[in-house]
């Protein structure tokens, strides 16, 4: 038997590129393109009275200078809406470059097509706009307030969205206990070291704009760029090759430097790069987080909830280009592991004078379960019974799967559970985590400090469709080539879908070779977000080296003269089960399978005689057959799968700075059968590490005029190794019954409970409540002053 | 009418042990020098303000960043990036070979500068402990691994290394 490769921890083919210095990242590219160099507002809410561009042109080294004046046709409308939802009555995208307003600081307003970045930016500041400012909106109290971001947007609602199960009304009429409470969290965002890029090159010969992007969703981007520059689709090839983080910020598309660099190369005829530099990152590509949770909980004296009303608000920023997906999120992951057999979800989503806010990993799930859980954590202490088993009186069990939450996913599918142990899982966390003893340990601390632990759980719709497809191709040299439509940001895909096709397929690991993300390989693609990209393209990439194994033995079996059931591949060799003397090469069996004319190597002339030698009864390719061992497979589910987790947390606070140090992070973790463990572990340490610095970091500041006063490392501060704890990690593998491969997506579930579980600790530490985060040592200075304790 | 026009200077760097010639203006940021001007683009730019350690290279054995540092004025230096950091005959260096060992990258973007910054920790101080590692490596920004395996990546070049010795 071929040595299986799945669920082993297989190490990563994409790294010898990458620590030899050989990656290709987009800016990597180009070195002589032109550079585009945007001029952003610094204004957060203004109209544009007038813009003087004529020293910026006259500045040797500068090709163009443009404005929304001078955009073509169908560059001067709106930039598309990605997702439109019924609720999302009044969606507003922005222009390429600002139209008459500016309705944040970092819209881009004049683009500057110049020999390199250094002129461009000299360009920039000849570029004289003046500005009649308007009062900023800012923050979900702006929001609701009487400033207009959008003129025709009254009381700036976006979306107004309800759904429910049951009848909450009558439940918390009846219910024993009712508590009411708010929960906020606030804006950070993705940070990726790579920001966004776009290379494009025309060729005016062969009539191809190709164009390197920093994407998670290269096929959206060729089809966006194709519609709006009104060229046909197969002149335009999109291709990421390195993709240097995504987070979420990477799948909105096209973004207004993707159209200018891609129309810049055709109109200029020459190569044109945009990369987007540190500080625009910050203020214009896209935040995430800011929301506003009411709840209000009606539960019996068991604990068990009875009734469950949130009514949230979601801060959109200025523009809504991927609908309202962030919001409808946290509606539908709110009830998490928990039967709620009332539950009544309400938002609103209010545009404010800041960037655009779009799903950044976790997506909203980080509100959804920090609202939950806290919740919970409210109920164990109003009833004065432990926080764990609070929750497991209100678990789904088991043996009640598939659990119809009746309601919509974000895929416009019903959100029907298909597997999870949530029960087991809790009980393993705890156990990692020595909850039961941790009293004993709280009276350890060291004098000047307190002691808490939290505990939080979460389910995670993953792997949703509509579809991805896969492409398996076995050459006459021996290696197999695979590709994939989505695009890799450092999820190891190359790896696990080689290990997947290896398997399959029955041929040697190293020689699969695996392509994501260009659509010279592969045209049709979802993309890579929503913990979705092992599920559907691992899937797809299955049932394509299925159908090439399938091709092979049929191959085979007229090659040795043997019945195609007693056929099987080893090895990369196909053999007659139990004979492997009687055997042929997969390479070989690619040879047969592509008839020749010319015979231009060894391999083709096997292949020129083969035809030759072909009964003169029948075609040497029969009906029904292509030439070439390959396939194509597809897989697109009926709808997601559900993940799950539990963490538990031990912390240490310090009575005079206020410092929060974690002393144990245990992390208990469920996406169904694990391809390579190695990869899951390195997705949960930095979705974990993203979580802590979203609880304890990270905070996008805007002040009240709408400037973001930390739109830099210097003072945003994403942790360094300092700050972030050895993880520890146990897995359950409760694998889903809704693809062949079993699996559950596993790229954002380290994040989302993350600031629920942090705010539970410290909660357990300070003896008051913890209600809205990320939590700084200043707020916790001040929070425990108005708790009415004295500083230590 | 044309403005402006800025004077080049010929500038020598020494990198990798080779000598190399280019011309560009005296702003000239060495992160862009070797990336653009010499093709040398495994060096990344992360930030262009000195934080996140992406765009570390070494200067004389020290780790610099290069975004904060002219191309000018690193001449008669000896420059060192990661693409000089395995062996003419592609033999990884220790530090590269624990890392992807060890799955220290992700998406592969900020690696170049921990090498760099790794490489360097280890030629001063061959067998460092949790705390100076903690402190050579605080000056580098991950937004992927959580930091867990790069520590592990070190510890497990320290074996390679003694046990080449």
């Amino acid at each position: 038997m071929t040595t299986r490769s799945f669920g082993k921890p297989v190490r990563r083919t994409e790294d010898l590129r990458l620590i030899t210095g050989q990656g290709s990242f987009t800016d990597d590219a180009g070195s002589d393109a032109l550079s585009l160099v945007m001029v952003r507002s610094p204004y957060a809410n203004a109209r544009v009275v007038s813009i003087d561009v004529s020293e910026a042109e006259q500045l040797d080294g500068v090709t163009a200078v443009l404005t929304y004046e001078d955009l073509p046709d169908r560059l001067a409308e709106p930039l598309p809406l990605l997702i439109p939802h019924p609720s999302l009555s009044e969606p507003r995208t922005q222009h390429i470059l600002a139209k008459d307003y500016v309705r944040y600081v970092g819209q881009a307003v004049v683009a500057i097509f110049a020999a390199d970045r250094y002129i461009g930016e000299d360009a920039a500041e000849r570029v004289i706009i003046e500005y009649e400012s308007k009062v900023a909106v800012v923050g979900i109290d702006g929001a609701l307030g009487t400033n207009l971001v959008h003129h025709d947007v009254p009381k700036n609602v976006a979306a107004d969205h309800s759904e429910h199960v049951g009848d909450v009304a009558s439940a918390l009429a009846e219910a024993p206990h009712v508590l009411e409470l708010d929960f906020e969290m606030e804006r950070s965002l993705g940070s990726a070291l790579e920001g966004r890029a776009s290379h494009a090159t025309w060729d005016r010969h062969s009539r191809k704009l190709q164009i390197q992007n920093a994407t998670q969703t290269p096929t959206s981007v060729r089809f966006a760029v194709a519609n709006i520059l009104e060229i046909p689709d197969e002149q335009v090839e999109v291709f990421a090759i390195d993709v240097g983080g995504g987070f979420g910020t990477k799948v909105i598309h096209p973004w207004p430097e993707d159209i200018l660099t891609a129309w810049g190369a055709m109109n200029y005829e020459r190569a044109v790069k945009f990369t987007e530099d540190r500080v625009e990152h910050f203020i214009s590509s896209s935040h995430e987080r800011s929301q506003r949770h009411h709840v209000k909980v009606g539960f019996n004296a068991e604990g068990q909830i009875l009734g469950l009303d949130v009514d949230f608000v979601h801060d959109n920023g200025a523009y809504t280009p991927y609908g309202m997906i962030a919001p409808l999120i946290t509606a539908t992951q709110l009830p998490g592991p928990y039967k709620l057999p009332n539950y009544r979800v309400r938002f609103r989503s209010v545009y404010t004078n800041t960037v655009q806010v779009t799903p950044y990993r976790g997506a909203a799930r980080p509100h959804a379960v920090f609202t939950m859980e806290r919740t919970m954590d409210r109920i164990a202490s109003f009833l004065g019974i432990d926080r764990s088993e609070v929750r497991q009186r209100n678990f789904i069990q088991p043996d009640e799967f598939p659990y119809d939450l009746g309601m919509i996913f974000q895929d416009g599918r019903p959100a029907i559970y298909d597997s999870g142990d949530y029960p087991e899982m809790l009980n393993k966390a705890l156990s990692m985590i020595e909850w039961d003893s941790f009293a004993e340990r709280r009276s350890q601390a060291p004098p000047g400090k307190r002691r808490g632990i939290g505990v939080a759980c979460y389910v995670e719709g993953t792997g949703l469709g509509p579809y991805e497809g896969g492409h398996v191709r076995v050459e006459t040299g021996g290696k197999i080539q695979v590709s994939t439509g989505l695009a890799s940001s450092g999820q190891g895909h190359h790896t696990v879908f080689a290990q997947i096709v290896a398997d399959e397929l029955g041929v040697p690991f190293e020689d699969v070779e695996v392509v994501t993300g260009d659509t010279r390989r592969f045209k049709y693609a979802v993309g890579t977000f929503a913990s979705r990209a092992a599920v559907t393209s691992g899937n797809a990439v299955a049932e394509a080296a299925r159908l090439v194994k399938k091709k092979a033995i049929a191959l085979a079996a007229d090659a040795l003269e043997a019945n195609p059931e007693d056929l099987e591949i080893v090895d990369g060799q196909v053999q007659v089960k139990g004979t492997p003397v009687r055997a042929i090469p997969l390479s070989q069996v690619a040879v047969l399978a592509n008839p020749l004319r010319y015979s231009f190597s060894e391999a083709a002339k096997a292949a020129t005689q083969f035809a030759g030698t072909a009964s003169f009864d029948e075609p040497p390719i029969k009906p029904g057959e292509d030439p070439g061992l390959e396939a194509t497979g597809w897989y697109s589910p009926v709808r997601a799968t559900f993940a799950s987790g539990t963490h538990a947390v031990e912390v240490e606070v310090d009575l005079i700075t206020s410092e929060v140090e974690i002393l144990r992070y245990c992390v208990v973790h469920d996406c169904g059968r694990i391809i390579n463990p190695l990869i899951v572990e390195g997705q949960i340490h930095g979705g974990v590490a993203q979580g802590i610095a979203g609880a304890l970091y990270e905070k996008l500041a805007y002040d009240e005029d709408g400037n973001l006063q930390n739109a830099s490392f210097m003072d945003f501060l994403m942790p360094y190794c300092t700050e972030i704890p050895k993880i520890e990690i146990d897995h359950l593998e409760t694998p889903s019954p809704l693809n062949p491969l079993g699996i559950k997506g596993a790229g954002e579930a380290g994040v989302i409970p993350v600031s629920a579980v942090i705010a539970s600790a410290i909660e357990d530490a300070e003896g008051f409540e913890i209600n809205h985060m990320p939590l700084f040592p200043s707020e916790l200075h001040s929070m425990r002053l108005a708790s009415g304790r004295q500083p230590a | 009418m044309c403005m402006n026009a800025e004077v080049s200077h010929e500038i020598v760097l020494n990198v990798n042990g080779e000598v190399k010639r280019f011309s560009a203006p005296a702003r000239r940021l060495l992160s862009d020098a070797l990336r653009g001007d010499l093709g040398l683009t495994g060096t990344h730019v992360g930030c262009e303000h000195g934080v996140c350690g992406c765009c570390t290279v070494l200067i004389d054995n020290q780790p610099v960043r290069s975004c904060l540092t002219f191309a000018i004025a690193a001449q008669d230096r000896k420059i060192r990036t990661v693409e000089g950091l395995a062996g003419a005959d592609g033999e990884l260096h220790p530090v590269q070979a624990a890392f992807k060992e060890c799955h220290a990258l992700q998406c592969g973007f900020c690696t170049p500068g921990f090498l760099m910054t790794a490489t360097a920790l280890l030629e001063q101080r061959p067998n460092p402990d949790e705390e100076e590692i903690t402190e050579a490596l605080a000056g580098n920004l991950c937004r992927c691994t959580g930091y867990q395996n790069i520590r592990s990546a070190i510890g497990h070049a320290i074996e390679l290394m003694q046990s080449d010795i």
